[in-house]
């Protein structure tokens, strides 16, 4: 069972007091996007074997989003970070390749 | 007002420590930046405190203002101020974006007291109970529920939802039947 | 035979004797006894059957790797199946029956199974699957079925009490052996937490059976002086019957404390699960050994040599006058010392090694002890016991040399790690060829959160085997793991002699080229009956991964889950398949260690706290009048109140009648009410809901329909304008945190910079819907504040009082009568409701329930979510298009809607359907259309979606989803029933109940 810290409130909070939100970083697509875009933003989800980004919800503590890169395969977490990032943040992406020198990075 | 009733009319067991389910109690959530203007001014005119440390509950007398997440605040205070310390949040804030409702009535308090007070709670909630803060107000779940509670005197305080109070003195009930502590 | 020793007994209380029972029969034992122990005591060595040959069976080892000796525990309530006598304390009034019988123990008619083993082979289930058909579901299904199962199923509810709690550290120890001891006191010497786990009742594990010392000292002093340091370190706890059950992500542990295992019925929980959390987890938990595979080793009297060891030295029981010792490793000569030492008679030590050399070996020979070595056994004789052995060569076939009469048997095959709890999380292991076992490789560890190693395994769990070495890895382990937890620590071990041992030998069948017969005798899994040759049948029918073997031939898949067969299976596996046995590689270790009951897994999960079911302010009340209830998400609702002399049928009716004649009162407390504020409130709601809700005027309440980013409907209900900047959203009863969520999920993780708050009041409020025609006539009584269709006309809302209440009054309609929703502080919410009914007496108020809710909803029409909807359905399909904006740009689910397939004239549309006959279409049913489909199912048009008997139109009612929709009105279709007919049902609007809507609106 997961520990994840939630970058709001600081608890190192316990699965069970989390809610998952999948991948993380999606892009939505309203009306006026093709189908193609909208597919990927809908249905496309990456399932790596290794790094993955993914949202999480502190439902039972502060009721924040926040965002999680973990290894999916040894569940190794590299860090949390506020929802309101459009991207992971660089010191995050770079102790991640320090890492894992093959990941291509999160995108 | 004799209409006024609490979720279980302050029932109460006694095992390795003693459980009562208090209030009606007054409370108010608040929701605002910690940077907005007036935040201060309205929980000191609400309750009376300053305002709460991430993760903590600034206790005053019966009233206390704690911090639930980083936009949002608990206020308590007596069952029958919170009209009042509405109009005073209201007038605090002017006109900054806010927001202030009274849910005294969506919650079911109870005070769980005794040296092993914590062992009860220990069972519900996955918290370190080592680890916790003087002032810690810990939202979490005890056991199928979202809670919270704060140490308080030589107890506990905890929250959780009306609706399932029963569900919750069933919980603190069992967790404290005598001979159950470690 | 098996008895108490004059002397001796570590672990027992001679001055506390302790009556117990087993199969009715009264016997004797002390305080400090295991069952097993005090069953020996009183020579009884036949205790269970073998699962699948019913063969007699008899106590094989001391601890929780006892395959043979379940047994039935307790009476009743406190009944419990498949207890292991090794591990249950002795208490006064124990009562135990053995199982798998019939009809008694010691005659047992399934042992003819026995004789019909050959018909039995491994894959047998499987190969009776496979044909003839018949003969499965006419012969061996019910033979199956009648000899399956071990224990029986407890009758009566559990009378005890469990619970679950958290506990927190920086190390943990799992084992309270030296090995475990030691490494607690090097980690607790460095200031972290430390909890340490036990799973027996004893602290100190084997080492004081074995004789060793420790600090110039016994064993049993060191352990003794270990414990009082420790438990005098504030930052150190220890936990006894305490059983360290499973090793999982990121240093979460369970284990499960027997609370009063032994003192049932004290008031206190029966067992407690642990839920520990620790930054490293050192594994000190000892290891298992290793029985021979000889013809025989299954007889009652057969035991494993350090268990015959454990009995004699810690209850001074011995299995039997003349044991002969049978071995490949120096190991078992211990026990040839502590039986000749206790005064017993070992007429031979059979060592399959041809070279014996060591130091053991030669205090032995120095107690007059007779060593055959490079020896086997032939075959065990002896039927419901041990009654001698025969000798052979161990590199021959067989052939008999002497009979040695004896009545037990201690053998030794070496010893295996416990790498269980190494496992669980994905550590590695090591075949490690010179003790013929794997061990934790420590290059491969289970990781944690950071990456890094979180569990070290130390001791005999590591496969480090004598006990000065134990130490130093114990004490190795102890400072590795509280360093990595952050603290300084330095490794100091304590001091201990050891013995030197010579090398053990590998023996995986005895004698090595044994006979098909002989190793059709040779048992490998005790509890289910799988022997070499079966495993060396899976090999030849093909089967060469273990898993596979493991699963087709059952080994290892009893109740102790292959402690004792695991190694020596696969050895055999290893061996039929020409390969190393580090290339066939082991089975999956998987939690829990030892079975757990299932009660410690539920916890306090049961009866009224089975799960939280929440409950209005007004339970009470429905209670009280004989509601009944039914579930909707965790809440409670009233269903019906039925009366004297009523079904619930004929009460939903008459609360129905009354409601649409005189006056109705519903609990809507339920509803969910979430409030919606700021300056891009507004902007967030039209993006939200399909419809506009920034144009509401305040004051005003408008319907709204809520879709997922599919386009797919998800909620619906009415939206209130409170003020300039402030709206309140009502959403279904199921759905008020589920859409709560919602909201806060696009504020916080999409348009963050928008400036909006939400708050779930939906438990703030107890609401009451006043709906009748006499409704305005009940408030006008209550009085305070104007209701009249002036004052508050439909779709309206006021704040005020009425009887004195603090109200807040909306007029909106669910029933498709003149209805008044009325919220009120929930702490007020149970004396208004009372209010109401007192004083609409006189206008004939009734509570309704949901039955009728729905039933009213349905004659008017109105969808409901999860009814006509079930996450496939869009707006249009329920011709809902007129609650979508065509002016937005955008809202969530409109591109989604825009998706060409949702668009086609193909898909099934609401329509209302009314049976030709009056009968009620059944639940579930689907429109039939002509024709098969490529499954050969029959085609189908369309299915019912809320399908009612209609009280105020006397007669079945539906909606439901048809190919087409309205177009299709006036058309008979046929719906299927489940007895196999049809119903017919005409096409027609879905709105049967004032059309115009005039009633709501006066």
């Amino acid at each position: 069972m997961l520990i994840l810290e939630c970058p709001y409130c600081g608890v190192k909070a316990e699965e069970t007091e989390l809610s998952p939100g999948y991948e993380a970083h999606l892009k939505r697509f309203g009306p006026g996007s093709s189908d193609e875009e909208f597919e990927a933003y809908m249905f496309a989800r990456k399932n790596p074997k290794g790094v993955h980004f993914e949202r999480w919800r502190h439902v039972y503590g502060c009721g924040k989003w926040f965002l999680a890169a973990r290894d999916t395969n040894t569940l190794e977490v590299f860090g949390t970070y506020p929802a309101q990032s459009s991207e992971p943040p660089a010191d995050l992406q770079d102790k991640i390749k320090a890492k894992r020198p093959d990941w291509k990075g999160y995108k | 007002m004799s209409n006024v009733v609490s979720a279980l009319g302050n029932a109460s067991f006694a095992g390795f420590a003693k459980i009562t389910e208090v209030g009606p109690l007054g409370m108010i959530s608040l929701r605002a930046k910690p940077d907005v203007k007036g935040l201060a001014e309205a929980i000191k005119a609400a309750v009376g405190t300053a305002v709460p440390a991430p993760r903590e509950i600034e206790i005053a007398g019966g009233k206390a203002a704690g911090w639930m997440s980083p936009d949002e605040y608990l206020l308590v205070l007596p069952y029958g101020e919170t009209d009042a310390a509405l109009a005073a949040i209201a007038q605090a804030f002017g006109g900054a974006h806010h927001l202030a409702v009274v849910v005294s009535d969506a919650r079911a308090v109870f005070r769980v007291e005794g040296a092993k007070a914590d062992q009860v709670l220990a069972k519900l909630s996955p918290v370190d109970f080592a680890t916790l803060g003087p002032k810690e107000l810990r939202r979490t779940r005890a056991a199928q529920v979202a809670a919270a509670f704060w140490k308080d005197g030589d107890g506990y305080t905890l929250v959780c939802f009306r609706s399932v109070a029963s569900y919750v003195m069933g919980l603190l009930t069992h967790s404290a039947m005598p001979g159950s502590e470690f | 035979m098996s008895t108490r020793l004059t002397r001796g007994g570590r672990l027992i209380d001679r001055t506390t004797s302790q009556e117990f029972a087993f199969n009715g029969k009264k016997m004797r034992g002390y305080a400090g006894d295991t069952l097993a122990a005090a069953l020996l005591a009183n020579d009884q060595m036949l205790v269970g059957r073998s699962f699948k040959y019913h063969r007699p069976r008899g106590i094989v080892a001391a601890g929780p790797e006892e395959p043979n000796a379940l047994v039935g525990l307790g009476k009743g309530a406190r009944f419990e199946p498949n207890q292991r006598v090794t591990t249950t304390e002795l208490f006064d009034g124990l009562e135990a029956e053995s199982q798998n019988h019939w009809p008694s123990l010691e005659f047992d008619v399934g042992v003819i199974n026995n004789s019909l083993a050959r018909f039995l082979p491994g894959g047998f289930y499987y190969k009776t699957f496979m044909y003839p058909r018949a003969a499965w579901k006419h012969l061996f299904e019910p033979i199956i079925r009648q000899s399956a199962g071990l224990g029986k199923v407890p009758k009566e509810r559990d009378a005890d009490r469990y619970e679950q709690a958290y506990a927190f550290c920086d190390v943990l120890v799992i084992g309270g052996g030296i090995a475990g001891l030691q490494a607690a006191l090097v980690a607790g010497a460095s200031g972290a937490r430390v909890i340490v786990l036990e799973q027996s009742a004893a602290w100190g594990g084997r080492a004081p059976v074995d004789g060793d010392l420790i600090e110039g000292g016994s064993a049993d002093g060191w352990i003794g002086a270990a414990v009082k340091t420790l438990s005098l370190m504030e930052n150190v706890t220890l936990k006894m019957r305490c059983m360290g059950a499973g090793v999982y992500d990121h240093g979460y542990v369970l284990a499960d404390e027997k609370v009063s295992d032994h003192t049932p019925g004290d008031g206190r929980p029966k067992h407690r699960l642990w839920r520990i959390r620790a930054a490293q987890i050192i594994t000190a938990t000892g290891a298992i050994e290793r029985p021979l595979s000889f013809a025989g080793n299954d007889l009652p009297g057969v035991m494993l040599a350090g268990s015959v060891r454990d009995f004699v030295v810690n209850f001074a029981v011995s299995p039997g006058d003349r044991t002969v010792v049978v071995t490949n490793n120096d190991d078992a000569y211990r026990t040839a010392i502590a039986l000749k030492e206790a005064g017993l008679a070992v007429p031979c030590i059979i060592d399959a090694r041809a070279s014996v050399t060591g130091v053991l070996p030669a205090k032995a020979k120095a107690l007059g002890i007779r060593i055959e070595a490079g020896k086997a056994i032939a075959k065990v004789k002896g039927g419901k016991r041990v009654t001698g052995v025969s000798l052979c060569v161990q590199a021959g076939e067989g052939s008999v040399l002497e009979e040695i009469a004896c009545d037990a048997v201690a053998m030794s095959g070496g010893w295996s790690p416990v790498v269980h709890l190494w496992s669980h999380c994905g550590g590695k292991l090591t075949w490690d060829t010179a003790n013929a076992h794997f061990r934790p490789d420590a290059a491969r560890p289970p990781t944690g959160a950071d990456g890094a190693a979180m569990v070290v395994a130390v001791g005999n769990a590591n496969g480090v085997m004598t006990v000065a070495e134990v130490l130093a890895d114990a004490a190795r382990g102890g400072a590795v793991a509280a360093q990595a937890a952050g603290f300084t620590a330095e490794a100091v071990a304590a001091k201990a002699q050891s013995v030197a041992e010579a090398a053990m030998e590998a023996v995986w069948v005895m004698p090595q080229g044994a006979s098909p017969k002989l190793r059709a005798k040779m048992w490998l899994d005790y509890q289910n009956d799988v022997k070499v040759s079966d495993v060396q049948l899976a090999a030849r029918e093909g089967y060469s991964s273990v898993e596979h073997t493991k699963r087709y031939t059952t080994l290892g898949m009893a109740t102790d889950q292959g402690k004792l067969s695991n190694i020596n299976g696969l050895a055999v596996l290893a061996d039929a398949l020409n390969e190393e046995i580090p290339q066939v590689g082991t089975t999956t270790f998987r939690p829990p260690y030892t079975p757990v009951t299932l009660g410690a897994l539920a916890g306090e999960s049961r009866g009224e706290i089975f799960q939280p079911l929440r409950k209005t302010p007004m339970h009470a009340w429905h209670e009280k009048n004989q509601a009944y209830f039914e579930p909707v998400g965790l809440w409670r609702r009233p269903y019906c109140f039925p009366r004297a002399g009523e079904n619930h049928e004929q009460a939903v009716h008459r609360e129905v009648i009354n409601t649409r004649t005189a006056l109705g009162l519903l609990d809507a407390s339920t509803l969910g009410k979430i409030i919606v504020k700021g300056p891009d409130a507004g902007r967030f709601l039209d993006m939200l809901y399909t419809g506009v809700m920034s144009s509401l005027p305040i004051g005003k309440c408008r319907y709204g329909l809520m879709c997922n980013e599919q386009g797919f409907l998800s909620d619906d209900g009415v939206v209130a304008r409170i003020d300039e900047d402030t709206w309140l959203c009502h959403t279904t009863s199921g759905g008020a945190d589920r859409i709560h969520a919602w909201m806060e999920d696009w504020l916080q993780c999409e348009w963050w910079d928008w400036q909006v708050y939400t708050a779930n009041i939906t438990e703030q409020l107890a609401q009451v819907a006043v709906v009748g025609p006499n409704a305005r006539k009940l408030l006008e009584k209550l009085g305070g504040m104007d209701v009249s269709k002036e004052s508050l006309p439909f779709m309206q809302w006021a704040d005020g009082t009425l009887g004195g209440f603090p109200v807040r009054v909306y007029r909106i309609s669910f029933s498709g009568e003149l209805s008044y929703e009325i919220a009120v502080p929930a702490s007020m919410g149970a004396a208004f409701w009372e209010a109401l009914h007192k004083a609409g007496a006189e206008f004939g108020a009734m509570p309704y329930g949901t039955e009728a809710l729905h039933i009213m909803r349905a004659e008017k029409g109105f969808i409901m979510i999860g009814d006509e909807t079930d996450g496939t359905v869009i707006p249009q399909d329920l011709n809902l298009g007129w609650a979508i904006s065509k002016k937005k740009a955008d809202f969530l689910g409109k591109r989604g809607q825009e998706r060409n397939y949702l668009a086609s004239p193909d898909r099934w549309k609401l329509a209302g359907f009314e049976t030709l006959d009056g009968s009620v279409v059944p639940d579930g049913s689907y429109i039939i259309a002509a024709g098969k489909n490529a499954n050969g199912q029959g085609n189908t048009q369309g299915r019912v979606t809320s399908t009612y008997h209609s009280p105020t139109l006397k007669r079945g009612i539906a909606m439901g989803l048809i190919k087409g929709g309205l177009s299709r009105i006036g058309d008979v279709v046929e719906f299927n029933t489940v007895t196999g007919g049809t119903v017919k049902a005409k096409v027609v609007d879905p709105v049967f109940y004032d059309k115009d809507g005039e009633k709501p609106n006066v």
